[in-house]
């Protein structure tokens, strides 16, 4: 059973936290570092967002800490090499999150391998639908890695089933329409959804875009099988001071959240 | 033996293997809605009836076909003709378009418009059809844009657009596109996102390209009727490719017309700046479908560079990409500088001020002229016209040659 299987089927707390630290922001020694303090927190596994020029499915926090990310020149290579790092630090699943086109650059068979290589344990693209994904997810899936696929609230049941049955091992639920970011409140058209979600898929979800109080990871868990906290943590850190309070914050925050699962 | 001709595009939305649907997984839905409700109205009488009679009586069309007789003996190369889309209704070609995407919004029960534009010529048309139909409208348009196109904002909030600066990236086109499918992405229930050229998702390359279509149409009865025959060429410009296909579509299968695409060199294809997509980009995604992109070794998109906001993108339309690698079409490309020339030769000789989007393609026949015999009757789109581009005309120094 790949890593990754094993968290989602018995997360240790109930429920899965995954924090989410664009890779490189606001540079590489500190993401690791925040992966690290994460782990001690008590998440289960940990999103590095790759970086891309034109992120369409993002708010402004994410925009602005990939800028910053690719300015101080982090790239696939960079980022590769932190996981190769992290996976001798830390025992936790790693799976990358960014855009198709740096991959399919890099030559996507190339990349999942060197990713498989150094110990990445899955990935979410937001810009490669099901439909386009074929060959993708039968390249991850061959390498013994996670393909995790988006589902949001205008999937019809049939996208749901499709969606359902091309993700490896869990899927990333999408809380409402909209990009990245922090600061939502959800209601009960969010509780409704999450409800057909548990009934509609066949293996766990996890529920994210707008997760930034330990309140909202709450409610959202009281059916999807965890939450990704992304807007909230970048926020958290692009206002930190400097790094030692940067990880002080996310590693309260985090505890926080943990406490409410 | 009959051939059978393989439907463009296919039913995954390629084009070979160009286009497809490269987007977030909330608006995957929106884009079935929009293949399925398509296709049924593009055969329905009632709504092709309205489609033609709002291209003749909103529109202005058909434009006509125009013999440039002083550029002609100028250039003494091939009889040229313009196709007069600045004529059309808000002075470009971009209005053809609009019209048949505003009517598929109305009878998907939308209320909400949102575009994206660059040159503004885009942005105007849509808030055009918006005012005709009583639609709230949302213009997304770089800073940057904004600054050099101004007297089109102007336009559009005249017409009751809100128009939204776009400060991220490279403050152009690139940036009002991920800036209007953020917004499409967060109201897609009740927004219908019209796209101004041949690109995006699947099926916008198809629907942009089938209202464009009417171009192409005129522009063959036209020569039939005026030259007796079929043009040797037709010469457009490339930004993301609207004017062209529309221009083309009908010709594609006249194999012996000789078919020119024309991109923005801006100050030259080996400078590093310019928005010469097909001439030196690569495969590769973004905005909602896979086609020729200009991008860096690690995947990352470059900030083009075009004097003309029209012209002023990274990406194409994927049918562009398909025509491209069969070879159906020549692209081209000139510089700024060539295309500023054409711009004020055009205007001296024909009096006709042509969009700078458009003056590239005059720019292209300017430099290459002695490619025809002098019989060779060739036929360029002109898409726009260049009021617009006064601003930037002063920027390039005197007015005066």
């Amino acid at each position: 059973m790949s890593r990754i299987a094993d968290v989602v089927m018995k997360p240790r707390a109930g429920k899965l936290l995954v924090p989410f630290f664009t890779a490189g922001f606001p540079d590489m020694k500190t993401t690791v570092a925040l992966v690290k303090a994460a782990a001690d927190a008590g998440a289960d596994m940990v999103e590095l967002g790759m970086p891309f020029s034109d992120p369409l499915a993002d708010g402004p926090e994410i925009q602005h800490s990939s800028k910053a990310a690719l300015d101080n020149g982090t790239d696939l290579r960079a980022i590769l090499k932190a996981v190769e790092q992290l996976q001798r630090e830390v025992d936790l699943p790693l799976i990358l999150m960014g855009y198709y086109n740096p991959l399919l650059t890099y030559g996507e068979t190339r990349f999942l391998k060197r990713a498989a290589s150094v110990g990445v344990d899955g990935f979410i693209i937001p810009d490669l639908p099901v439909e386009e994904a074929a060959g993708f997810k039968t390249a991850v899936e061959s390498n013994r890695m996670s393909a995790v696929f988006l589902v949001a609230p205008t999937s019809s049941p049939d996208r749901v089933r499709l969606i359902d049955k091309y993700s490896t091992d869990f899927i990333y639920a999408v809380t409402v329409t909209g990009v990245t970011g922090a600061g939502r409140t959800f209601g009960t058209d969010t509780d409704r959804y999450m409800r057909r979600l548990k009934k509609q898929l066949t293996k766990p979800f996890v529920a994210g875009f707008g997760v930034s109080s330990a309140e909202s990871a709450r409610r959202l868990t009281r059916y999807a099988d965890g939450v990704v906290i992304g807007s909230a943590l970048v926020k958290i850190i692009r206002n930190a001071a400097n790094r030692r309070s940067c990880l002080k914050h996310v590693s309260r925050f985090l505890a926080e959240v943990r406490g409410a699962l | 033996m009959r051939s059978k001709k393989p439907v463009q595009p296919d039913k995954r939305g390629r084009f070979g293997d160009y286009g497809g649907r490269y987007v977030p997984e909330t608006v995957m839905y929106a884009l079935d809605q929009l293949t399925r409700c398509y296709r049924h109205i593009k055969h329905d009488a009632a709504f092709k009836a309205k489609f033609k009679e709002l291209l003749s009586s909103y529109v202005g069309r058909p434009t006509p076909l125009y013999y440039a007789e002083r550029l002609t003996a100028h250039l003494n190369g091939p009889r040229i003709h313009f196709k007069r889309e600045d004529l059309t209704h808000t002075g470009a070609h971009k209005i053809n378009n609009t019209v048949g995407q505003i009517l598929l919004a109305r009878h998907m029960g939308k209320k909400r418009i949102i575009a994206e534009t660059g040159a503004g010529q885009h942005g105007l048309a849509t808030a055009t059809v918006c005012a005709r139909f009583g639609l709230e409208c949302v213009i997304y348009m770089g800073a940057v844009d904004i600054e050099r196109q101004a007297p089109n904002v102007d336009k559009m909030q005249l017409l009751g657009a809100r128009v939204v600066p776009v400060e991220s990236g490279s403050r152009t086109l690139k940036d009002a596109t991920s800036e209007a499918l953020r917004d499409w992405v967060t109201n897609v229930r009740s927004t219908f996102y019209i796209i101004g050229s041949v690109v995006g998702p699947h099926p916008y390359p198809m629907i942009v390209r089938d209202f464009q279509t009417v171009i192409g149409r005129e522009t063959k009865q036209q020569c039939r009727r005026v030259l007796g025959r079929l043009p040797h060429a037709v010469i457009a410009c490339i930004g993301g490719g609207s004017n062209a296909i529309g221009i083309w579509e009908p010709f594609l299968k006249e194999h012996k017309v000789k078919l020119i695409g024309v991109e923005a060199a801006g100050y030259g294809l080996s400078s590093g700046r310019h928005a010469a997509t097909l001439k030196r980009g690569r495969p590769g995604v973004l905005h909602g479908s896979y086609s020729y992109l200009i991008y860096d070794s690690d995947g990352q998109i470059v900030l083009p560079h075009s004097v003309s906001a029209g012209l002023d993108y990274p990406g194409v339309g994927p049918q562009h990409s398909h025509l491209k690698d069969s070879g159906r079409v020549v692209y081209q490309a000139v510089t700024d500088k060539q295309a500023i020339a054409a711009f004020k030769l055009t205007s001296r000789l024909e009096g006709i001020i042509p969009a700078l989007e458009s003056a590239h393609a005059i720019a292209w026949l300017v430099k290459n002229a002695g490619e025809f015999k002098k019989n060779h009757q060739v036929v360029i789109c002109l898409s726009g016209r260049g009021d617009k581009d006064m601003g930037i005309l002063a920027d390039w120094g005197r007015i005066a040659p």
